[in-house]
């Protein structure tokens, strides 16, 4: 079921909120090195998938396979540190501190989270000066170094969807978990940062799965894509099946839309 | 008392006693500030508005007790003492009743209702241990000197430099280093902190010590310039709460400002008016000040769109 192509690997994952099966056992992995998109129709899980796959909220059944390990009874630091990053549908950044502090927060194995580094700034000031060149470059590439020293409250809705991209590339992750990346973004900008995503794939064989409601973005980008209905999952495939089968057309594409 | 009137005719009146009271002022005010920095930072990160602190404060000034006149040591290890004693009692706190109680996901009011409960049970341990008779720690409060035209305790001095260095030494904390920015993460969003990576047990862990010691000096402090009763700190905690509000709920530099901005006030006033009206002026003007800036001294406006 694990092997080594496979970099996520979700199971009977279910959570009921009252009496609503919001996700109900679905079933599916992501192929490392891959680009796969999830779709379905509103409420068909998609959100609370990513957060219990996340462990942002706890499932109430299932198993979350991640690199290998069993992460299903893992706090949420502990599995972004494993790797597995993400970002949110609702935009949310740490708006009263600066966007540079913003990304330099994710960046992992910083010396200076414990206590007892605090008073001896030499253990962790070569790490914080490296973490930082990292965070100025990743603004640079996402379009928001002029905007480093300001407060992140201070960004529109577009440019927190950009400092949240930000925040979880610093992470250095293995697993990119994007909610709507492109919702809010103008549509050149949305372009480049597809571009840099497929580049970091290709230099540092990062895995991306992310959540879109654009077909031609999904359709034109993603290697398999994985279609959610109703809280299970309807089907997994390459793009170019998905759209001609007709449970997928007649539960989210619609007949007129391909 | 001379009548106050017949003293305000005097310029020379408005000078000394201006000053005189601005050094009383800031004294208080530190202490104040102190307290509510502490007490800011748990409430920023845990969302916990802890009646308790107050009490956690007087606990510090009777450990300090303990140690400065019942075992004969030093002021300094007294203080030493009290630090940690109440960054423990925040540490075993947490792990014995807010921790349990935020897993089973209790809101606002239970805990802000379970706070109260503590303060009223460590009051009482406190009152057995040590009864309610004042006492006064072994310090010298004759000792002081003149400077121009006002004059400073000693203890003035003492209470002023601690507690600048210590907030000092928290303002670099939560700006310079990672330990500090993560708690300001924390207080910004918990949830979104920890699916940044950011450890947040290890965090939590790291208020109380910060947020319990720094009560801890706070009563020590407090104990120092006045008497300490098992009521200490419960009277201090309107004032302090008052800080916090007034200086922008959340964040600790404004705790900071609006304790000492407090503390100013209200000895400021006892140039105009009987002391025992202070707090009703020190309260007075936070109202005043809130109905100017709705989000505190500090506090600011959101972009939301």
């Amino acid at each position: 079921m694990t092997d080594a192509d496979t970099i996520l690997h979700v199971d009977g994952l279910a959570r009921h909120f009252g009496g609503v099966k919001a996700v109900d056992g679905a079933t599916f992995s992501v192929k490392r090195g891959s680009i796969t998109s999830l779709i379905g129709p509103n409420g068909a899980g998609k959100t609370t998938a990513f957060n219990l796959v996340t462990g942002f909220e706890s499932a109430d059944a299932g198993r979350v396979h991640f690199a290998g390990d069993d992460v299903s009874r893992l706090r949420a630091d502990h599995r972004a540190r494993k790797g597995m990053v993400r970002t949110f549908q609702l935009t949310r950044v740490l708006g009263k501190m600066t966007v540079l502090e913003n990304a330099m927060l994710a960046a992992p194995d910083q010396p200076g989270e414990r206590m007892w580094n605090v008073l001896t700034p030499r253990r962790w000031r070569s790490r914080e000066a490296e973490v930082k060149a990292q965070a100025l470059e990743v603004l640079d590439e996402i379009g928001l170094s002029e905007k480093a020293g300001d407060y992140a409250a201070t960004l529109s809705g577009g440019q927190r969807k950009l400092l949240e991209l930000g925040r979880a590339l610093m992470a250095r992750p293995d697993l990119m978990m994007l909610d709507e990346p492109m919702a809010g973004v103008n549509p050149t900008l949305g372009r480049q940062l597809l571009e840099y995503l497929d580049r970091l794939r290709t230099e540092r064989g990062l895995t991306v799965l992310f959540i879109e409601h654009d077909m031609d973005v999904v359709m034109g980008v993603s290697d398999e894509v994985v279609v959610m209905t109703q809280g299970r999952v309807l089907m997994q495939d390459r793009p170019d099946v998905v759209r001609k089968d007709a449970r997928v057309i007649d539960a989210y594409l619609g007949g007129a839309d391909e | 008392m001379a009548p106050r009137a017949v003293r305000v005719g005097s310029a020379r009146f408005r000078m000394d006693d201006l000053l005189q009271t601005t050094i009383n002022g800031i004294a208080s005010g530190s202490i104040y500030a102190l307290g509510a920095i502490g007490l800011s930072l748990v409430y920023a990160i845990l969302k916990l508005v802890n009646f308790a602190h107050g009490d956690f404060m007087t606990l510090g000034g009777y450990v300090a007790f303990a140690v400065n006149v019942s075992l004969g040591m030093p002021l300094v290890v007294a203080i030493a003492a009290a630090v940690v004693a109440v960054a423990v009692l925040g540490l075993v706190t947490e792990e014995l009743i807010w921790r349990p109680m935020r897993k089973r996901g209790a809101g606002l009011m239970q805990m802000l209702l379970l706070s109260i409960g503590l303060a009223f049970v460590l009051r009482n341990l406190i009152l057995l241990t040590w009864t309610g008779e004042s006492r006064k720690l072994n310090v010298d409060d004759t000792a002081s000197y003149g400077i121009g035209i006002g004059r400073v305790s000693l203890l003035q001095i003492l209470v002023i430099g601690i507690a600048a260095a210590a907030l000092v030494g928290v303002g670099l904390l939560l700006t310079r280093t990672y330990v500090g920015k993560s708690m300001r993460a924390l207080s910004d969003s918990f949830d979104l902190a920890e699916v940044s990576g950011i450890d947040t047990k290890r965090v939590v862990t790291y208020t109380w010590i910060l947020g319990g010691g720094l009560a801890g000096l706070a009563g020590v402090l407090a104990a120092v310039f006045t008497t300490l009763t098992p009521n200490m700190g419960w009277t201090l905690l309107l004032g302090i709460f008052a800080a916090i509000i007034l200086g922008g709920i959340g964040n600790p530099f404004g705790a900071l400002v609006g304790g000492l901005a407090l503390g100013l006030v209200q000895e400021w006033s006892t140039n105009f008016v009987e002391p025992t009206y202070k707090e009703a002026i020190g309260f007075a003007v936070l109202i005043l000040a809130l109905l100017f800036r709705p989000n505190g001294l500090l506090g600011h406006a959101t972009r939301t769109g």
